[in-house]
């Protein structure tokens, strides 16, 4: 089996703080891996770096590669396109002032699409998928900043999905949602593994432990361990830190 | 500050003699800085009022509609007004789009280093620029070396030049208001800078671009020493009602060069049509600054996020 | 399998190189303005700048005799005292008042009473500087015969009253910024320690925001030097060296809008008249300069 991702002594600076410091490992196509660790350790980076939009960032140095099945995406000369390819889920959810319909139809319209039937069945595909569409379906008109939070954050994971991505990030996607629509989410992020490869950066470890096949570890920029999530989870992990971190020595 | 103060328990809630002087000087500097503040709101209703009612007797439509008449003496301020009409307008139409695609490249492309930083001061110093040097400039540049002539083509350019800082400044400040999040948003979602830019941010800070744009226009509309030399003249009749009646390579009348000229070059102008033409002046002005003031405040109370 | 995939890198690309050409093009134009106009206003008086005017004399001599048959003299030293004196009186009456409002403005208003303020001042700013002119011409001058018995209302302090009111606007903007910009974590440890609002301000904000207020002040200084109709109708338009407020005077803008007009394309006077506009250009740039670094200044500490 060959790996989605394979990240390979990946280092990231911000001027001259470092953020991730050489990391390796590989992605496996449709797992769901979670990244666990204390705020500061590189987790978000890390995703901003396979989407490439810490080009945004100033004065952020990225060195070693990340391969796309297989291609370094450095090398990827239609950027905008490798961001298609990638579904990226914001800690807090960002509504863009457009109308519901207008937010999940937005990527497939940049990226050219202007059939109106595709549109529509785009934006109701995603909308189920994200277990939003019963409650919006009705308004898809309505301005997509004017839903809850957990409807909100609903609506970016369908706009991410809007573009068919082969990998889901997400980045913290529960911080500012409720217990009940988090739990919804985790079900859609199961059932969704089917069609694609899931990058879970979560701080809370029950959830890596309720969803994830394999879970890495992150500290100061540092991969201490990745492993299946049994083993991660067990009394036994490889690494000291992951043990304490997990059960709430730290962190 | 006063440290040793004993406070016996008890004591602790009442007021000492210190706490007394302290609650009077702070009511004597409230009461001192709110009437200076209020002061400044004395000339302003002691200008409008004053014209206004030196100028009541003269102002009607007819004033507006009819040229002025015996060496500007007596008549109306059609063709000024009218000249007016046109400096401004063209100076919007060079201004708007150079100075909202100026914020734009300095809200969204540029990045912080040294270019950028000149790029800002060159921004803080062309606002601050004196309006007779703009007007030297506009003769040295438009009127003689781009050959244009004394014309309402030379005199906009030169406003729209001198304006210039009052657009990007109002648009920086509206790209500036459009949440960071939106815009990574797009990004995350495969759009490119301008994608994002044209669908997200310039539609979301649409209302502060327009007040931006409003303000300038009030300014050229005011503004008298950059167009003297450059393509207002002191009298030039045209036909009274035609909208049409000014071609923009030739030169025009101004409302605020008709009113510098009949209050100091003209004699025996009849009483009463200097204040009208001063009242007509800022009527426009502070007409339009409180369009864009009320655009602000209405626009402010809809935001979409 | 997708058609979102399909699309390639070119297609986004040129119609989106041209727009993000011309952004650029545009976010230069202020650089590419303010050298135009040094290099415009230059041009026209460079002849005579190097080649016939005495520069000792331009600077140092109070007469301004342009047009005279036999003893043309182009010595602006009266014209640099006006401008001077009456930016000066401004300043004087400008600065207690704008700085004063800006502290009450920023420290001891109601939100609704604020925005009240800030748009009287908004609008006080939108008045015409031409109109400023006729106030002073009118209005002010019978009030100034009236008020010191003097023949002429047009003098300095005519002028210095309507520049203080134009420059008043700019002073408390841009001070209320500098005050804003304290942080209230500030004004929330001073006030713990049971500092009554005025000592919070007078002893912890003017000190933090100290920069901030000096930059407007001289910004407030910068828009009196630059201005022009209102000085041209109100202070009397004579070539003086100012002795009191009530002198009459004529400031360096003044001159360049009233002799302009009247003097030959090319000819000396014309020149001169241009080197001023250089003078007054520097000027300017160089109080931009300072009230800009004095402003970043504060934004490193």
């Amino acid at each position: 089996m060959e790996n989605k991702i394979e990240i390979s002594d990946l280092r990231v600076h911000y001027g001259d703080t470092p953020a991730l410091n050489g990391i390796s490992f590989d992605v496996h196509p449709n797992e769901i891996l979670s990244i666990i660790g204390p705020a500061q350790s590189g987790k978000t980076t890390l995703l901003k770096v396979i989407n490439r939009t810490l080009e945004f960032t100033q004065g952020a140095k990225v060195e070693g590669s990340v391969k796309l099945d297989g291609v370094d995406i450095q090398t990827i000369g239609d950027v905008y396109g490798l961001r298609r390819r990638i579904g990226m889920v914001l800690p807090l959810p960002v509504g863009l002032p457009l109308s519901i319909y207008d937010n999940v139809a937005f990527a497939p319209r940049t990226a050219g699409l202007r059939t109106k039937s595709e549109l529509d069945e785009i934006v109701e595909r995603c909308l189920q998928q994200a277990a939003l569409w019963d409650e919006v379906k009705d308004r898809l008109d309505t301005l997509g900043t004017k839903l809850s939070g957990g409807q909100q954050q609903r609506l970016t994971i369908a706009r991410a999905l809007s573009h068919q991505p082969e990998v889901l990030c997400l980045d913290e996607f529960s911080i500012a949602i409720d217990p009940v629509t988090t739990m919804r989410i985790e079900e859609v992020l199961k059932s969704l593994q089917k069609e694609m490869t899931i990058l879970l950066v979560t701080n809370l470890v029950q959830q890596a432990k309720r969803l994830a096949n394999r879970t890495a570890f992150f500290l100061n920029g540092d991969l201490i361990e990745i492993d299946t999530t049994d083993v991660i989870f067990s009394d036994n992990p490889t690494n000291q830190a992951t043990y304490d971190y997990i059960n709430g020595s730290f962190g | 500050m006063d440290t040793n103060i004993q406070v016996s328990p008890g004591a602790m809630f009442t007021e000492t003699a210190l706490d007394r002087q302290k609650r009077r000087i702070e009511n004597v500097v409230r009461i001192f800085l709110l009437v200076v503040t209020s002061l400044m709101i004395i000339p302003l209703l002691l200008i409008i009022g004053y014209l206004l009612y030196k100028a009541l007797p003269v102002l009607s439509f007819e004033f507006l509609f009819t040229n002025p008449k015996d060496n500007m003496r007596a008549g109306g301020i059609w063709a000024p007004f009218l000249g007016t009409i046109y400096l401004v307008v063209v100076s919007l139409l060079v201004s708007a789009p150079i100075g909202v695609f100026a914020a734009v490249y300095l809200n969204e492309y540029a990045r912080e280093n040294w270019f950028t930083r000149i790029t800002n001061l060159a921004v803080v110093n062309l606002a601050g620029v004196p309006s007779i040097v703009h007007a030297l400039f506009g003769v040295g540049a438009f009127v003689l070396f781009a050959g244009l002539g004394e014309s309402i083509l030379a005199a906009s350019l030169t406003l729209a030049i001198m304006t210039l800082p009052v657009i990007i400044a109002s648009t920086t400040e509206a790209l500036k208001a459009v949440p960071m999040s939106f815009r990574e948003a797009c990004w995350n979602l495969g759009a490119t800078r301008w994608q994002t830019i044209r669908r997200i941010v310039i539609p979301n800070s649409i209302s502060g671009i327009l007040t931006g744009v409003i303000l300038q226009v009030s300014r050229a509309a005011g503004e008298t020493a950059p167009i003297m030399f450059t393509g207002a003249v002191f009298y030039k009749a045209i036909a009274e009602g035609d909208l049409f009646a000014y071609n923009i390579t030739e030169q025009c009348m101004a409302l605020s060069l008709h009113l510098f000229t009949i209050s100091t070059q003209v004699p025996d102008v009849t009483e009463g049509i200097p204040y009208a033409t001063a009242v007509m002046l800022v009527g426009s002005v502070l007409l339009i600054n409180a369009v864009s003031i009320g655009l602000r405040v209405y626009l402010r109370t809809r935001k979409k996020w | 399998m997708n058609i979102l995939r399909k699309k390639s890198a070119t297609s986004v690309s040129f119609s989106e190189t041209v727009i993000e050409t011309l952004i650029r093009l545009c976010g230069v134009s202020s650089i590419i303005f303010v050298f135009g106009i040094f290099f415009f206003v230059f041009r026209e008086g460079a002849g005579f700048l190097f080649n016939g005017l005495d520069l000792v004399e331009f600077l140092t001599s109070p007469e301004w005799y342009p047009t005279s048959l036999n003893n043309k003299r182009y010595g602006t030293l009266a014209l640099i005292l006006g401008t001077f004196s009456v930016t000066t009186l401004a300043m004087c009456i400008a600065v207690p008042f704008g700085l004063g409002a800006a502290i009450f403005i920023s420290e001891f208003c109601s939100p609704k009473l604020r925005e009240t303020f800030k748009i009287i001042i908004e609008l006080l700013a939108a008045i015409p500087s031409v109109v400023w002119g006729f106030i002073g011409l009118t209005l002010m001058n019978q009030l100034i015969i009236a008020v010191f018995n003097a023949p002429i209302g047009l003098t300095m302090l005519n002028g210095g009253i309507l520049l203080a009111l134009m420059s008043v606007p700019i002073i408390v903007s841009i001070a209320e910024d500098a005050l804003k910009a304290v942080p209230d974590s500030y004004r929330e440890a001073a006030e713990a320690l049971g500092a009554t609002r005025w000592q919070v301000t007078y002893r912890v904000l003017l000190p933090a925001a100290k920069n901030g207020l000096l930059a407007a002040v001289l910004l407030g200084a910068a828009r009196s030097i630059g201005e022009t109709m209102a000085v041209l109708m109100a202070t009397g338009h004579s070539v003086n060296i100012p002795s009191s407020p009530l002198s009459w005077i004529r400031t360096l803008t003044a001159t360049i809008a009233a002799e302009l007009g009247e003097v030959a394309r090319g000819g000396e006077h014309y020149q001169v008249l241009f080197i001023i506009g250089i003078l007054l250009f520097t000027i300017t740039f160089v109080v931009n300069l300072i009230a800009d670094l004095v402003i970043k200044g504060i934004r490193q500490q």
